[in-house]
């Protein structure tokens, strides 16, 4: 075998692994030092003067508080329907089947797409929740344009996204957990519930921890939803940090100052991640 | 039994929720702008018009949009196939310095989320003038630190007897990449196809960087922009966002297994 073999085979994918991702992360750090503007001539060094700039921000500070908010809630609410749905269609019927097809079916659509059709949904003139709850006599609320529920508005649409992916994952941790276990708990006597505390949880952990993961690290770079529903308001309310830095690095062209947004995101996944690695470690301890 | 009810009732309510919004979309697109307005609160169209469909090609540049769709995602799928295998042919067959670096530097890109980069990429597309070209589109998404992964989780499980006889039949790696190992890949090869062109098809922050002219826009950009300024027309948007819909729609029904096996294991989607 010749030296330069393996080089051949690997060429492509890391020449372009290199030049579009390794190397502009170091770039992108070097830019968050600068006061960098594509095309200027002078891109002067900073030091960490954008990333002072931003801990005083308010359009920083929501769109931090936002990204929080959007994740805690939605990985929690998606969490406790995901896991009610995998536990109602574990079983391998045909009417499991279709019914789990049809909730994992939101998830291939496109978060443009969703996000559009909710929009019109959710119109007071055009809208079927508008007219729906007309019809009831309750009034056309203005979900989007308002600043308290634009927000919640958009976690309901994430979830909606969302869930029957939690759903996928759960039912295949379920069905990996060894009939065994059930037999050995019932022989103990063991009720419904009990199975459900001192089985099926303690033995799905993983899965959760996984699906968990995954589904915190997605809404933290929400960007899609919020983008095609609401552009960030009203008023900023559901800006989030990759709506901010799109803006700023694309619409007003600060690019190291949308750089610096970037790491922070980076840091926020990075701390998030630990802390629920922590959780989930100190809960297999007891 | 109560719990059972329970059960049903939960799960009733969740289908309403997800199906009457894909449903009212079908329906919605074939429906005129004064039936929407006259019956929010309908569901199924009281005259069917094909207004929407007609429309799409009359208020959006969609024949544009498509095509660059078609182009965007389906050569970027079928070179990020290529590369990822071949690339993952060598991290799992070939013994050689600097394996396990490079194995690493693959897991560093999965790990880092893509805005990081999406600034200096963009840079550096400005400087080679690949700013709202189809190679600007295409190449920094032609690999997927994912799917190099997933080759070689699948290639090491592929025995290396099979190998060895082939190269008693005195077949090169090219040869045994191409001839034995692809052939036994196909479950990998599916669901990296799959989940990377819906993926790309459904990506609208990436071809929203890259190409500010409407003339290299794609689907999901298109109708994100024409959504929010030009096209005022719901029923038109409607049906440019089931037609967008349609190919992964086929695609999931048709293979819905590996979309499950992909996505479930990666998160990916």
């Amino acid at each position: 075998m010749t030296k330069a073999r393996p080089w051949l085979f690997m060429g492509p994918s890391l020449l372009i692994l290199g030049v579009f991702v390794l190397w502009p992360i170091v770039q992108s750090l070097w830019y968050s030092l600068h006061d960098w503007t594509v095309g200027a001539a002078e891109q002067p060094w900073v030091g960490l003067g954008n990333y002072t700039k931003l801990v005083h921000d308010p359009q920083f500070q929501r769109a931090l508080g936002n990204t929080l908010i959007i994740t805690v809630a939605s990985t929690a609410v998606l969490v406790a329907v995901g896991l009610g749905l995998a536990l109602a269609l574990t079983s391998e019927n045909i009417v499991s089947r279709v019914i789990r097809s049809a909730f994992f079916f939101p998830t291939v659509i496109s978060l443009t797409t969703v996000g559009m059709v909710w929009k019109f949904l959710l119109d007071p003139d055009i809208g079927l929740v508008g007219g729906v709850s007309r019809a009831l006599g309750l009034g056309a609320v203005n979900w989007l344009q308002s600043t308290a529920l634009a927000l919640p508005t958009v976690i309901f649409v994430n979830v909606w996204k969302n869930a029957g992916f939690v759903m996928i994952v759960l039912v295949a941790g379920l069905k990996a957990i060894p009939g065994e276990y059930y037999e050995a708990a019932a022989l103990d006597g063991a009720r419904r519930l009990q199975l459900l505390r001192y089985v099926t949880l303690p033995a799905l952990r993983p899965t959760m921890l996984f699906v968990t993961f995954i589904v915190t690290i997605q809404s933290l770079q929400l960007f899609d939803l919020v983008y095609v529903m609401t552009g960030g308001g009203p008023l900023f309310h559901t800006d989030t940090l990759v709506t901010k830095l799109y803006r700023d690095g694309f619409a007003n062209y600060e690019t190291g100052y949308a750089a610096a947004t970037s790491w922070v995101l980076f840091i926020v996944v990075v701390l998030v991640s630990v802390f629920q690695l922590r959780i989930f470690r100190y809960n297999d301890a007891d | 039994m109560p719990t059972k009810t329970l059960k049903w009732f939960y799960v009733g309510i969740g289908l309403i929720l997800v199906l009457v919004p894909i449903v009212w979309t079908v329906a919605g697109s074939f429906r005129t702008e004064a039936d929407l307005f006259g019956h929010p609160a309908g569901l199924i169209p009281h005259q069917w018009t094909l207004h929407g469909y007609r429309g799409v090609w009359s208020q959006l540049p969609f024949l544009r949009l498509l095509g660059n769709s078609v182009l965007f995602a389906g050569i970027t799928t079928a070179l990020t196939v290529l590369f990822d295998s071949m690339c993952a042919y060598a991290l799992a067959r070939l013994n050689f310095r600097g394996r396990d670096v490079a194995f690493w530097l693959v897991l560093v890109t999965l790990m880092v989320p893509f805005q990081v980069t999406l600034i200096p990429v963009f840079v550096e597309l400005f400087h080679l003038g690949w700013l709202n070209t189809y190679q600007g589109l295409i190449v920094p998404r032609a690999t997927s630190a994912f799917g190099i992964f997933l080759f070689r989780q699948f290639f090491m499980s592929i025995p290396r007897e099979l190998d060895e006889a082939a190269r008693i039949d005195g077949a090169g790696h090219l040869r045994i990449y191409w001839r034995v190992i692809l052939p036994l890949a196909k479950p990998a090869i599916a669901t990296v196809a799959l989940l990377n062109f819906t993926n790309l098809w459904n990506d609208l922050l990436w071809p929203l960087v890259v190409s500010s002219s409407p003339d290299m826009q794609t689907l999901p950009a298109g109708l994100a922009l024409f959504g929010g300024q030009h096209v005022t027309d719901h029923a038109v948007l409607l049906a440019g966002a089931v037609i967008s819909l349609l190919p992964i729609a086929v695609a999931f029904f048709l293979a819905q297994r590996y979309f499950v096996a992909g996505i479930s294991t990666s998160g990916l989607k």
